[in-house]
């Protein structure tokens, strides 16, 4: 581990520079000539059935190129969730449909030669609406009795979770294992209570955009905003019936995804608008058309009931959630039984758990992918129902989690029952360093000294609290990432990937590990990511997979390549490759004290003899998933007077492996930590009776600023990952699940009031606070 | 095809006097981007974000909320004036070397606001960093690293004086 060269540094990121100066490289810097533009039409209704729709007047307008709705679009049922295929979520959607199932549901859409002109068209279609009773609330989704919202030929691909459309039923996830009734009756304290988790927009700064134009074969060719290229371009065929063949998905700089991105949400249209028109086309979406019509993080209730004994052991947990699709069912069983499957193993010495999930559809917006993916939404409950248990017990909540948490070379029952949306397959936990991440932060946050104080001035409460997480590298078994590379006379080398870099910093972790690999310079490795005409398939950013499963084939490759280089060396040399090792750029032929630079090795594979490229490729599924865990430890500041919360200290300590670059791995964690602090104190969807989104702009939704900032402490735990590429294992979402429990912890210490609900705003603690009479 | 009228104007843009044509409701966000300068971006168009940032006249103005008429005349500067990619500004290689650019959409602006913040303030504290970048929306970073850039970047300037 000592040794490495490039891996564990802080290599600057490969497009750092090009995006501070401005350079062009998102979708929407490229010009295409004379584009059509986009505009759609979105109901205003959250149900209704559209009677008739007279687009003549749009279609005369000037300048309007083509109009579409349901009657002139494929009738093709698909899934905007980008996921390997057969996707687990439901082929609940057509481009348009004859029926509408939120408000921001697509109607038509508009091309025309400007914006402006489109836009204007839109509102010249008419259509006529029969209103049908709308679904807002959960629990009453599968009444007898309640509107239904797919009532047609709406399918899975894949059975095994229960998808009953007419029951508005998205998927139902359960499994019990050991007899958690018997174990309550054997508990010493039953404790039960219901947790909310609520919607929340991705906020990328860089809204959905796509471009569609052709190459000099009349392929069509898709620069898009898309953490799926791959996907993209096998869903954009099956929707519109184009070849693969005929298809090519760039996918340039992304700015920002956080699931959001892992949707085609657009690409079939502009890519039928282009097809049909033979002319480049393109949409730029705004922000109030993500808001609105985009997708959202899954609301979800957990009831939370535990039963243990004096002793602090816990005999059996019952989780029974609830959660809400929207409209549509993109993602829905997957995130639903990530909720269980992620979250549940975590304390994995309880003899009896019983699991009941359910994910529904409603007439709002609708859910997707966001960082997380259902732990979030089984964490945020969790760990505020581990602190309620261990203060009734009088136990200290960070030594109850280091002793019951799940250890290296542990495994869980739930690992075998439950997968990602199906079902799963045992494993151990290979490296857990839960418990020296919970040392560490509780340390900085000064956890002994300030737990319980119940320190007060005046108006202003103080508190500390903590959670903990885990999440997976990947789905196993599922996720497969590719990688190609070929050496140049010079000893640089090309690596080619799948792997969708969307700022997180992929092609920099990528290249460094395929600069080790090679023992050569980072700079010696030209990274090209995420084009299905020029790089090997992968699934693409999400599910934390990237650095490790990704890595893992670059690693793969890079190795295969490393071998060709000793091969032509042998070659060389006259000696058996065995004799020969790599030195820095070289090659070192150890008994002789002879060396040959990687330039030498090139020119001669190129120019000289028995003449070939040095090149390879290889990909990377894996069996397991190894877990990423952290912890957060929070302080706060309570005013009981006006009941801001205001976060003083958010650290939190993560085992992510070996952190490839540790700068990228604390900017993955910093990131996360500030999403889910505005996530849980802040950011909220407002619907008005009508189900509409009401604060659909960023200065009305409000995610959090600068100035809103609390300290942010970041611990890179020392650990090693044996399936991973040189040690590593995720870390791009797994702390998005601790600081929102570990600061409704903290309020609870601060002024003994439980937050069961998100966001914790001021209107919500005072009235929280005003229950209690506290003041 | 209806046809838009539209008008005339002289802008000075990075030191560069340029002539646009565009509509008279057209917003200086909108005319930069059509005219090539990509650099400036478009987040929100509710003046939240930040990513369109320029200066206008040496100020930091958010240009979506800008009329391009109103700017008519004027002097624009947008990242790209500050450096390049062969020729960065200390500003800008302060960010890479902080690794505060994660998809890098918010960074244009964010080296903007951090160049007027430098000019006015050449050691700002944590405090002042975090005012002076309140107007620049980050959902990457946590501005963690952005706020360490933005005193690596003080020190840069510093040493390049």
């Amino acid at each position: 581990m000592t040794n490495y060269i490039n891996v564990g540094k802080n290599k600057e990121k490969v497009d750092a520079l090009a995006l501070a100066t401005g350079e062009p490289l998102f979708t929407d810097d490229f010009f295409l000539k004379d584009p059509l533009h986009i505009a759609f039409l979105y109901s205003p209704h959250a149900h209704a059935r559209i009677k008739s729709i007279d687009t003549s007047e749009a279609e005369s307008t000037p300048g309007v190129a083509l109009v579409l709705t349901y009657k002139n679009t494929p009738r093709v049922l698909y899934t905007s969730a980008g996921q390997s295929y057969p996707e687990l979520s439901p082929y609940d959607m057509y481009m348009f449909d004859e029926k509408v199932r939120f408000v921001g549901d697509r109607v038509a859409l508009v091309a025309a030669e400007t914006l402006e002109i489109a836009k204007e068209a839109v509102k010249k279609i008419k259509v006529e609406y029969e209103v049908l009773p709308a679904l807002f609330d959960i629990e009453k989704a599968e009444k007898d009795g309640a509107p239904v919202l797919h009532d047609g030929d709406e399918h899975t691909l894949i059975s095994s979770a229960i998808y009953k459309p007419e029951k508005n039923l998205v998927a139902r996830i359960s499994f019990i294992y050991g007899d958690s009734k018997k174990g309550f009756e054997e508990s010493d304290l039953v404790e039960e209570a219901t947790y909310y988790t609520h919607n929340a927009s991705h906020c990328a700064l860089e809204t959905h955009a796509v471009k569609a134009t052709f190459d000099q074969y009349g392929r069509l060719v898709l620069i898009t905003s898309t953490q799926v290229p791959f996907h993209t371009r096998r869903i954009v065929s099956s929707v519109l019936g184009i070849p693969i063949s005929k298809i090519r998905v760039i996918k340039p700089r992304i700015g920002g995804g956080f699931g959001s991105k892992q949707e085609v949400l657009f690409e079939p249209y502009v890519a039928l608008v282009a097809w049909r028109t033979k002319r480049p086309a393109q949409v730029v979406t705004s922000r109030e058309e993500y808001f609105i019509s985009g997708r959202t993080r899954h609301a979800m209730r957990s009831k939370i009931k535990i039963g243990a004994k004096k002793d602090g052991t816990i005999v059996a947990m019952e989780i029974d959630d609830l959660m809400n699709a929207g409209a549509y069912g993109p993602h829905g069983p997957t995130v639903l039984s990530n909720t269980g499957a992620k979250v549940l193993p975590l304390f994995n010495k309880i003899n009896n758990v019983s699991f009941f999930a359910d994910c529904v559809y409603t007439n709002l917006p609708v859910g997707g992918a966001y960082r997380g993916y259902g732990a979030t939404q089984g964490f945020f409950g969790l760990n505020q129902h581990i602190d309620h248990i261990t203060r009734l017990l009088g136990i200290d909540m960070a030594n109850f989690v280091k002793k019951w948490h799940i250890k290296s070379g542990e495994t869980s029952e739930v690992f075998k029952v439950i997968g990602e949306g199906k079902t799963g397959h045992e494993q151990f936990v290979t490296s857990c360093k839960l418990s020296e991440c919970i040392d560490a932060a509780a340390q900085v946050i000064g956890w002994k000294e300030k737990r319980n104080a119940k320190r007060r001035e005046g108006d202003k409460f103080y508190g500390v609290g903590m959670a903990v997480a885990t999440q997976g590298s990947g789905i196993p078994l599922v996720d497969m990432g590719g990688a190609h590379m070929k050496m140049n006379e010079d000893g640089s080398f090309n690596l080619h990937v799948g792997a969708t870099d969307i700022g997180t910093g992929s092609d920099t972790v990528l290249a460094q590990i395929a600069a080790e690999a090679l023992r050569v310079p980072f700079e010696k490795i030209i990274v090209y990511s995420s084009d299905t005409d020029m790089t090997p398939y992968d699934v693409g950013a999400y599910a934390s997979s990237t650095t490790y499963v990704s890595g893992n084939a670059v690693k793969k490759c890079a190795e295969k390549v490393a071998s060709q280089i000793l091969d032509v060396a042998s070659e060389m040399f006259e000696c058996p490759k065995e004799e020969l090792s790599l030195g820095l750029e070289k090659v070192i032929h150890e008994k002789s004290g002879r060396m040959l630079s990687f330039k030498d090795i090139a020119y001669y594979a190129f120019y000289t003899k028995n003449q070939f490229q040095i090149e390879d490729s290889a990909s990377f599924v894996s069996p397991v998933s190894p877990f990423p865990f952290c912890a957060t430890f929070a302080e706060v500041e309570v005013d009981v007077k006006t009941g801001i919360v205001k976060p003083l200290k958010v650290v939190t300590a993560m085992d992510c492996g070996v952190a490839v670059n540790p700068k990228l791995a604390e900017g993955q964690v910093e990131g996360a930590v500030l999403n889910s602090i505005s996530f849980s104190l802040c950011e909220e969807y407002l619907f008005d009776e009508s189900g509409k989104v009401k604060n659909a702009s960023f200065w009305d939704y409000k995610a959090y600023k600068t100035t809103d900032l609390p300290d942010i402490v970041t611990i890179l735990v020392p650990s090693f990952e044996d399936f991973g590429p040189y040690g590593a294992k995720s870390v791009g979402e797994v702390a998005i699940n601790t600081p929102g429990p570990a600061i409704a912890n903290a309020i609870y210490d601060a002024v003994g009031v439980r937050m069961y609900n998100l966001p914790i705003t001021p209107e919500r603690l005072l009235k929280a606070l005003k229950e209690k009479d506290i003041s | 095809m209806c046809e838009v009228m539209k008008m005339k104007a002289n802008f000075k843009i990075n030191g560069k006097n340029f002539e646009f044509e565009f509509p008279p409701h057209a917003k200086l966000l909108d005319v930069l981007r059509e005219n090539g300068f990509t650099e400036v971006k478009c987040g929100c168009r509710e003046g939240f974000c930040g990513a369109c940032s320029v200066l206008l006249d040496g100020k930091l103005v958010n240009s979506c909320m800008i009329y391009a008429a109103s700017a008519k005349d004027r002097e624009i500067t947008t990242v790209k004036k500050i450096g390049t990619l062969h020729e960065p500004h200390p500003i800008q290689e302060a960010f890479v070397e902080a690794g505060a650019v994660q998809c890098g959409y918010c960074t244009p602006g964010m080296v903007l606001a951090t160049y007027t913040l430098l000019e006015r303030n050449p050691n700002p504290t944590d405090e002042e960093i975090k005012e002076a970048l309140d107007g620049n929306f980050c959902r990457c970073t946590g501005y963690v690293k952005i706020i360490d850039a933005v005193k690596l970047a003080a020190e840069k300037v510093k040493e390049n004086d």
